[in-house]
């Protein structure tokens, strides 16, 4: 061991409240062996790779003497000394994590992990760097005051005892029971479901009426004349009398019973919709942005509708089938037992078909549905950008596309269809040959005169609605399956939990001031760590400017700011209050959002202006739109305000669309504002316009803006330089420019960039425009 | 093969590669990257410093001499990270979330597959999953797999 290696002594020791989490019970046993006496373990890493990137358990643990490896596999333990001058550092690529442990002279060791064990990497590396400046010092540095979760290092609010990233992460796969969560959405009608029930209940018994009347009409009258009896007129009259009440009676009932059935599952189909599409509007940025419209369409459309149908017709046929065939089995051992017996043998060997098919039914529709979407999907992709499919001549490539997914969609059909048409036509044989022996027992019965003519005819009768019965029962086995496709598929989005969570203990904020900090924020998009470490506090009122590279974490600042996403690390506090306690909606209505590309609604140019605040008056449109300098050329258009605009926007120029999202966000007057880009698609003589606009929109309010062209930056209090996810520079224009850094470099390349350019160009223009306002 | 290169490569202590340009300039933390990882990994190769800017271009490994050819290639076995299933043992359940239990060229692993959707179409046959860490795992050729994994598979395409 090192000299310099003094532990500390027990008065020393390690505050309270910085006690390790328990190191994992597989490697208590082998660590044991390997510690010092009274040696304390403070944080510990387990590490799931080895030096080649083999998948391998390993183990890092820091304690207050040493740090301690095992690198997995058959390694050895390494002991790495707590000295002076030791560090270690993190870093990762492609999901993998490197831990390197280096001196003044190089590189000691170097540890990898899939990126779950990156909280436990960070942790490790702060009661390191707090050990290490022990042992140069003498002196250890105070632990982060603020309460973190144990598991991914969080700061805990205060009276949150969950760590709201932790628990989004439920990752257990939804019941298989899927179709009897629909329950939750049947609820509210159940009355109405039950009146519907007994009405069936009611109406199959009456259909089970005609068959038992030929009984007596076989054996009373035409057995009797045959055998030279007069006929009966009166008891002729009686018998059909009460076949055709019993027929009028179940058409009613039937009638009613279908009718009130109808008209609750389009109800639960309805709330079905609607209860997934206001869930899905809640859902993070993130989640829409790893779907597919045409996917999510075909969800809320689609499968609402196959559920529904399934409610509404098929469920409803099954129960009145199961209905049917309790009766009937009841009505035919009343009337004979033995040839009940074999009436329904057939019976089991049917039911051991339905559940066959069953599993192999289940997946085959899973697959038709995935493939119907990923054909929409075809659509939905190239509509949108049928400019360039046209442009570069590739509508031959898309119609094949199509074709190559249509096709798709036909194996999987096929195949699904070979195991569906064989189980039709089987179910029917099974039913003839079930009919002819119960021919065959009733001759032999009727021989052995121990039952009479009508008692087979009423069986026969009977068993012919008995098998029909059978045969469209087997028809549920796919449309269950289907629905419960199509359920599983909407549960997905219903089960899909925003991971932008509203607080559990919100705290409300009836006014800001708009100031906003940022406490060394980091945020990662999968493997990729976008920003880390961003610490940044914006005064209320201030103009900050966002420059850098495109990539280097520009918008995904501002996409945290507006908590499109959450932070991964660290915490974004506005007034002082960490964003994740403020209720979402309530915190967004202080933000005001001027995008690249302005997205105009479907309507009116008012109720676009007014598309924030619904309820604004015709006076707060028409000021909010003559300070974006939207006005004037809205009285030009021939309706006005009340023009109407595309899904897009399409009858305005891209200038005239951004000063009516100007006047958006002017409307709401928000105290924070944020310009994205916004005068990057225009060109200068436009911009020139957007820039007056916006210069009213800015004024009194918080604005963090980002603009590709350095010049529209002027007017901020500060400019902030990020380059690779980092802070790298923060000054106005003139000290960024004098201490010749990366801002420096950036606006050159932009000067050279515009003078490079002919006079026709929007570049020379912007430099023009630079030099009136210079 | 191509002329030898003008520029210089070596490992320092700090295990960093470092680039000497035919001038002179020396640029540290340099890596190798591949243009095609998925479709033409044994073509294409940049060598681009920490910013991300490209130093050099490598056409294939055999390009350059022996002694660099090993460094690059512990570089490329350090830094590369993308598990070739090579068979599918086991699924938790068939509705995501739902833990997959996987042998790859790297050896066993358990992953948590959030949504379908991560299973990502290559040209086919290649299939690319990525996990709830972001990991991505290749299926090289979903045909080629044993009947078990591709029956596990098909319920997710």
């Amino acid at each position: 061991m090192n000299n310099r290696d003094a532990s500390p002594s027990p008065a020393v020791s390690i505050p309270a409240g910085t006690s390790a989490l328990p190191v994992p019970e597989a490697w208590r046993p082998r660590l044991e062996a390997q510690l010092a006496a009274q040696e304390t373990v403070l944080a510990w890493l387990e590490i799931d790779l080895d030096a080649r990137l083999r998948f391998s358990p390993g183990l890092v643990i820091l304690t207050d003497r040493r740090l301690l490896a095992h690198a997995g596999g058959d390694a050895d333990w390494q002991s790495h000394p707590c000295r002076a001058g030791l560090r270690l550092q993190r870093h990762d690529h492609a999901g993998v994590g490197s831990l390197e442990l280096l001196d003044d002279a190089g590189r000691l060791a170097v540890w990898r992990y899939t990126l779950g064990a990156d909280v436990a990497a960070g942790r490790l590396i702060d009661h390191f760097d707090r050990q290490i400046a022990f042992h140069t010092t003498g002196v250890l540095p105070p632990a982060a005051a603020q309460a973190l979760c144990p598991l991914c290092e969080t700061p805990l609010l205060e009276g949150q005892d969950d760590c709201p990233n932790c628990s989004k992460e439920l990752n257990e796969p939804p019941s298989t029971w899927t179709l009897f969560r629909l329950w939750r959405f049947a609820h509210p009608y159940r009355w109405r479901l039950l009146a519907g029930f007994l009405l069936s209940l009611a109406s199959t018994a009456a259909t089970l009426v005609p068959p038992y009347l030929t009984m007596p009409l076989m054996d009373n009258v035409l057995i009797p004349y045959q055998n030279g009896a007069p006929i009966n007129v009166q008891l002729v009259g009686l018998y059909l009398s009460g076949l055709f009440g019993a027929a009028l009676l179940a058409w009613a009932l039937g009638w009613a019973r279908t009718y009130i059935l109808a008209l609750v599952s389009e109800r639960i189909g309805a709330d079905l919709r609607t209860t997934t599409y206001e869930h899905l509007l809640k859902l993070s940025q993130e989640y829409f942005g790893g779907k597919r419209t045409g996917d999510l369409i075909a969800r809320i459309g689609n499968e609402t509708d196959r559920i529904n149908i399934f409610i509404s017709l098929h469920f409803l046929d099954f129960a009145t089938d199961v209905l049917m065939i309790t009766m009937t089995t009841c009505i035919l051992v009343s009337i004979n037992h033995w040839l009940a017996l074999v009436t329904l043998l057939p019976l089991p060997i049917i039911a051991w078909m339905i559940h066959t098919v069953r599993e192999k039914l289940r997946t085959g529709f899973e697959r038709v549905d995935r493939i119907w979407a990923e054909v929409t999907n075809v659509l939905a992709d190239t509509i949108p950008g049928i400019r360039v499919v046209k442009a570069f001549a590739q509508e031959n490539r898309e119609a094949a596309r199509f074709r190559a997914a249509n096709q798709h969609n036909l194996e999987v059909n096929d195949r699904v269809n070979k195991v569906w048409s064989v189980f039709g036509p089987t179910v029917t044989l099974l039913t003839e040959t079930g009919l002819l022996v119960v021919w065959a027992f009733g001759i032999w019965q009727i021989s052995q005169d121990t039952i009479t003519v009508g008692v087979l005819t009423a069986f026969l009768a009977y068993i012919g609605r008995f098998y029909l019965r059978l045969d469209s029962m087997s028809r549920i086995v796919s449309v269950t399956q289907k629905a419960a496709a199509g359920a599983k598929r909407i549960f997905d989005v219903l089960d899909h939990v925003s991971s932008v969570p509203e607080p559990v203990t919100p705290v409300h904020l009836p006014a800001v001031t708009g100031r906003i900090e940022l406490r060394d924020v980091g945020f990662r998009y999968g493997t990729r760590s976008v920003t880390r470490d961003i610490c940044l506090s914006i005064e209320p009122g201030e103009m900050i400017g966002l420059v850098g590279h495109s990539g280097s974490g520009k918008s995904t600042l501002v996409n945290l700011i507006c908590r499109f996403y959450d932070v991964t690390e660290g915490a974004i506090l506005i007034d002082g209050v960490d964003v994740r306690s403020v209720p979402v909606a309530e915190y967004r209505k202080h933000i005001g959002l001027v995008l690249q590309e302005p997205f105009l609604f479907f309507g009116t140019i008012a109720e676009n202006i007014a598309y924030g605040k619904p309820d604004a008056t015709r006076a707060e449109i028409v000021a909010a739109a003559r300070a974006a300098h939207a006005h004037e050329f809205i009285l030009r258009l021939p309706h006005g305000y009340d023009s109407l605009v595309g899904e897009r926007g399409q009858a305005l120029s891209g200038g005239e669309r951004q000063r009516i999202s100007i006047a958006r966000a002017l409307l709401i007057d928000p105290k924070i504002l944020i310009l994205d880009e916004a005068t990057s698609s225009v060109d200068t003589t436009t911009e020139k316009e957007i820039q007056k606009a916006l210069d009213n929109l800015v004024r009194g309010r918080t604005t963090i803006a980002i603009a590709h062209r350095l010049s529209t930056l002027r007017d901020a209090n500060r400019l902030i330089v990020l380059d690779r996810g980092r802070i790298v520079e923060t000054g106005n224009h003139d000290e960024l420019m004098a201490c010749e850094g990366h801002y420096y470099r950036l606006y050159q390349a932009q000067v050279q960039n515009e003078e490079g350019s002919g006079p026709g160009d929007s570049r020379a223009g912007n430099a023009d425009k630079e030099e009136d306002r210079a | 093969m191509s002329a030898a290169p003008d520029y210089r490569l070596h490992r320092n202590a700090f295990g960093r590669l470092v680039f000497t340009a035919a001038d002179g300039a020396v640029c540290e933390g340099v890596a190798l990257v591949r243009a095609f990882p998925i479709s033409a990994a044994d073509a294409g190769f940049a060598l681009v410093d920490p910013y991300g800017h490209e130093l050099a271009w490598i056409d294939r490994l055999d390009d350059v001499p022996e002694a660099w050819r090993t460094l690059l290639a512990e570089e490329l076995a350090s830094r590369e990270f993308m598990p070739v299933i090579a068979q599918i043992v086991a699924v938790s359940g068939y509705a995501t979330p739902c833990v997959w239990t996987v042998e790859t060229d790297h050896g066993r692993t358990d992953f948590i597959l959030k949504g379908e959707e991560d299973i990502r179409r290559l040209a086919p046959p290649a299939l690319m999953i990525a996990d709830s860490h972001g990991i991505h795992y290749l299926i090289r050729d979903r045909n080629a797999l044993d009947a078990h994994s591709r029956k596990i598979l098909d319920r997710f395409l």
